[in-house]
């Protein structure tokens, strides 16, 4: 290419080219919405598996990929621009290219996919990698939408520039991975290859001071040379000095200064690229200007400012009103699956702790977990689906000046807007947010938004504390009102949330809001059906088993200790009732013998002790041991807080938020000395303990899975729980003062 | 000099070049916000603010407070 090529010499770090089970390993890389997934897909099926990379929150996509001789190892990299690493994401990708991923080795291919309409700015990633010293194939993706474009290319022409393969391809309708494949395992035969040299003094330079390094002793790669030489203040400067010694930095400006008397390095390699870039697609790209495409259209209806945001609004409502629309009637049929396997299997099995434990904590357990499936399947489908159309930019585009108030970008609503549903999905959604502030912010906030487990709590205690006093004529209810205010709480506890966090730990320059808009695509349901199958498998696997877990643990405080003598009391009573009464008034008299022995069980039992136990950490609250310990098994899941009052206050375990029998003995609830327990501000406080307290296992664990720490999740249950208990101490504090 | 922020939606022109350095600009530049570049601006979301632009052939949004650094020279 250029005859000021640099000789490449390679005492390079050790290298190994292969997994651990000994397949050698092919990476996929290319820009975002590039159809990189879709390649993947189309070359892996369904033989994939996703893992972080050490340390970072970035996921890590790997499938096994059968070619001709014999199986390799697809491993794909997070959508990145540039080899430039200013996110996490694109030092991983950094990381594995240049095989310091201990696990993965290096790279024995790799493949650069890149969108054949928007050759341009694709080549430049993939003149960055061409400069490696790895063999390469090129995946020429999108030839459909180029065609429509007006676009044509000559495909052997940009192989020969290249001096690699280039593959054409519709990776969504499959056409042309046989071809890929092909080329993939020739690639893996013949390692050979020209580097691409478009920046040649840069990599002279990194040469010299790669050389210099070595001279005294320190193993370095040349191509982090350049990357640091280049990245001024970023990831690779910082690790370069980290690892061979402060005085590198010295080295680095020296070489700076040297390459640009104006400007960055950054600069120059930029401009090289693009020159390069712009002699290659001059001579392979031919363009017969065509009138605005479809997605142009469509865009000047749904990204205008006014029709936009109409459809905006329409938009999100419909997604709302499915969830609810589609999930509620599964969610009942779920939970009436659950309650009549336990009652079928309690009447098979012996009384005792092993029925218990199956029925009580082990089938109302999986239960738990499983109820929520539906409304994080469709929730999670919808959400894929916005993502897979193009849509998700769209409405981050609409919406980034709004979401800006509160210290993020648009690509936070949609994360915190499904959060009203479900945390869950919420919470999964927040990938596609690239700042790792902006996005752990998102994350912290999304909890606050009134998710439908709150809706039966916040029902049950204004029935049972609001009067349904009307004004304005019977517009307004007050109880309608205060579920309003509970969630418009929820809105600021979050919004408040992310802005506290943003201005103190997790401060920092405010992040790019370079977003591009992809074309409108319409949604392939294989692609779709794949990463909902995987979201709802982090679900059930991460969320799945610590929600077990805390289930059979609750049950357990619930069921232990477990007096046989205290049964045999009840028994006795039994026996007198069906002595003395008969019909009709034995049934209720034996029904409430039923209630009062499983409330005298409670009471007695760990959970109950617990309850007085820490009784007077709640009660500045307001709250006696009852309620103590009914919030206290509620928090593996916040809505099981309405079966524990149930039980404690005798009225059945199998209660709805409306039952009155729950709400008069809630009402009738006393102190010993006969003071009722919810005055107005204890109900109040409670309801504010309820709108902010983190009492969602489910929650707990995906922030954890998202975060990849305990320390977050650990972090926002404390935060979280904290604010509630504050919330209900100050509403007492509050009454007391009033009163 | 004229900025990219200061161009209404429809009107086009180049890139000249930019008022400071830094990893926004260079950000910019690696999506081909680059010296001698046409492009187009598209529309303005609600409230006018981020700013849709075309260039090498593709959708870009940014923030007003991105393209005041941009300099642009006017084509039509």
């Amino acid at each position: 290419m250029n005859p000021a090529q640099p000789a490449r010499v390679s005492p390079e770090p050790p290298c190994v080219t292969a997994a651990r089970n000994g397949a050698p390993i092919v990476v996929a890389i290319g820009n975002p919405n590039a159809g990189k997934s879709t390649v993947f897909n189309a070359l892996t099926g369904l033989r994939q598996k996703v893992a972080n990379y050490p340390g970072v929150t970035v996921e890590r996509h790997a499938g096994t990929l059968r070619l001709a001789g014999g199986d390799a190892e697809l491993v794909d990299l997070p959508g990145t621009y540039s080899l430039a690493a200013q996110s996490p994401d694109e030092m991983v990708a950094v990381d594995v290219l240049l095989g310091r991923i201990p696990e993965l080795g290096r790279p024995a291919v790799v493949l650069v996919v890149v969108d054949a309409s928007n050759l341009r700015r694709n080549l430049y990633l993939a003149s960055q990698v061409l400069e490696l010293d790895r063999p390469v194939v090129v995946a020429l993706n999108m030839m459909d939408l180029a065609r429509s474009k007006g676009i044509s290319i000559d495909i052997e022409g940009l192989a020969a520039r290249l001096g690699v393969p280039v593959v054409p391809l519709v990776a969504s309708r499959e056409e042309g991975i046989d071809a890929l494949r092909f080329a993939l395992s020739e690639a893996l035969e013949h390692k050979g290859r020209e580097p691409v040299i478009v920046a040649p003094e840069l990599q002279a330079a990194a040469q010299a001071l790669c050389e210099d390094l070595r001279g005294a002793g320190r193993a370095v790669a040349a191509y982090e040379v350049e990357r640091a030489l280049i990245d001024e203040g970023g990831y690779a400067e910082t690790r370069l000095c980290r690892e061979h010694g402060p005085s590198t930095l010295a080295l680095l400006r020296g070489v700076r200064t040297g390459l640009v008397a104006e400007g960055s390095v950054a600069a120059l390699e930029t401009r090289r690229r693009y020159h390069w870039i712009n002699q290659v697609v001059a001579a392979v790209e031919r363009r017969v200007p065509r009138g605005p495409t479809q997605s142009d259209r469509l865009d000047r209806v749904l990204n205008h400012p006014i029709a936009g945001s109409l459809a905006f609004l329409i938009l999100m409502a419909a997604v709302f009103q499915s969830v609810f629309f589609w999930a509620q009637p599964l969610m009942d049929l779920i939970d009436k699956a659950t309650r009549t396997a336990g009652a079928l299997l309690a009447e098979r099995l012996p009384e005792g702790a092993v029925a218990s434990l199956l029925v009580d904590g082990v089938i109302a357990g999986v239960g738990s977990v499983v109820v929520f499936l539906p409304q994080i399947a469709i929730l999670s489908a919808l959400i894929i689906l916005l993502e897979d159309t193009g849509y998700m930019a769209r409405a981050a585009f609409l919406v980034d000046r709004l979401m800006r108030l509160c210290g993020l970008s648009g690509q936070s609503f949609i994360p915190m807007l499904s959060s009203f549903a479900c945390a869950v999905p919420g919470i999964m959604a927040t990938r596609v947010i690239p700042n790792p502030r902006d996005r752990l912010a998102t994350i912290l906030a999304a909890p606050f938004m009134t998710c439908s487990a709150r809706l039966p709590v916040y029902a049950l205690l204004i029935s049972a504390f609001v009067p349904p006093t009307h004004y304005a004529h019977g517009l307004l209810n007050l109880q309608g009102l205060v579920l309003l205010g509970l969630y418009l709480l929820g809105i600021a506890g979050g919004v408040g949330t992310a802005w506290l966090m943003k201005r103190t730990l997790l401060r920092g320059p405010t992040p790019s809001f370079l977003m591009e808009l992809p074309p409108y695509r319409l949604p392939r349901l294989r692609s779709v059906a794949i990463k909902l199958a995987e979201r709802l498998k982090v679900f059930l696997t991460r969320a799945g088993t610590i929600i077990l877990t805390v289930s059979v643990v609750v049950w357990a405080l619930v069921y232990f200790p477990h007096p046989p003598a205290l049964h045999a009391g009840f028994q006795t009573e039994r026996g007198v009732a069906e002595e003395s009464l008969a019909g009709h008034p034995l049934e209720r008299r034996l029904a409430e013998l039923d209630r009062q022995e499983s409330a005298a069980y409670l009471q007695q039992s760990a959970l109950g002790r617990l309850g007085r136990v820490i009784e007077p950490v709640f009660s500045p609250l307001g709250w006696d041991w009852k309620v103590t310990a009914a919030v206290i098994a509620s928090f593996p899941a916040r809505e099981v807080v309405i079966a524990v009052l149930g039980t404690i206050y005798a009225v059945g375990a199998e209660v709805k938020a409306e039952d009155a029998g729950l709400i008069q003995r809630l009402q009738g609830s006393a102190w010993p000395d006969g003071r009722k327990v919810f005055s107005i501000s204890v109900a109040v406080g409670l309801m504010l303990f309820y709108a902010f307290c983190l009492q969602c296992t489910a929650t707990v664990a995906v922030i954890r899975r998202e975060t990849n720490s305990w320390r977050w999740a650990g972090f926002a249950w404390v935060y979280m729980t904290g604010l509630g208990y504050l919330g209900a101490l100050v509403s007492v504090e509050a009454g007391r003062f009033l009163t | 000099m004229t900025t990219l922020a200061d161009l209404a939606p429809g009107r086009s022109g180049t890139i000249a070049g930019f008022r400071e350095s830094g990893p926004v600009v260079h950000r910019l530049m690696q999506l081909g916000v680059i010296e001698g570049q046409p492009f187009a601006v598209i529309r303005t979301a609600p409230m006018g603010d981020p700013i849709e632009i075309e260039i090498l052939g593709y959708a870009l949004s940014l923030r007003r407070s991105e393209a005041r650094v941009v300099l642009v020279s006017e084509v039509a």
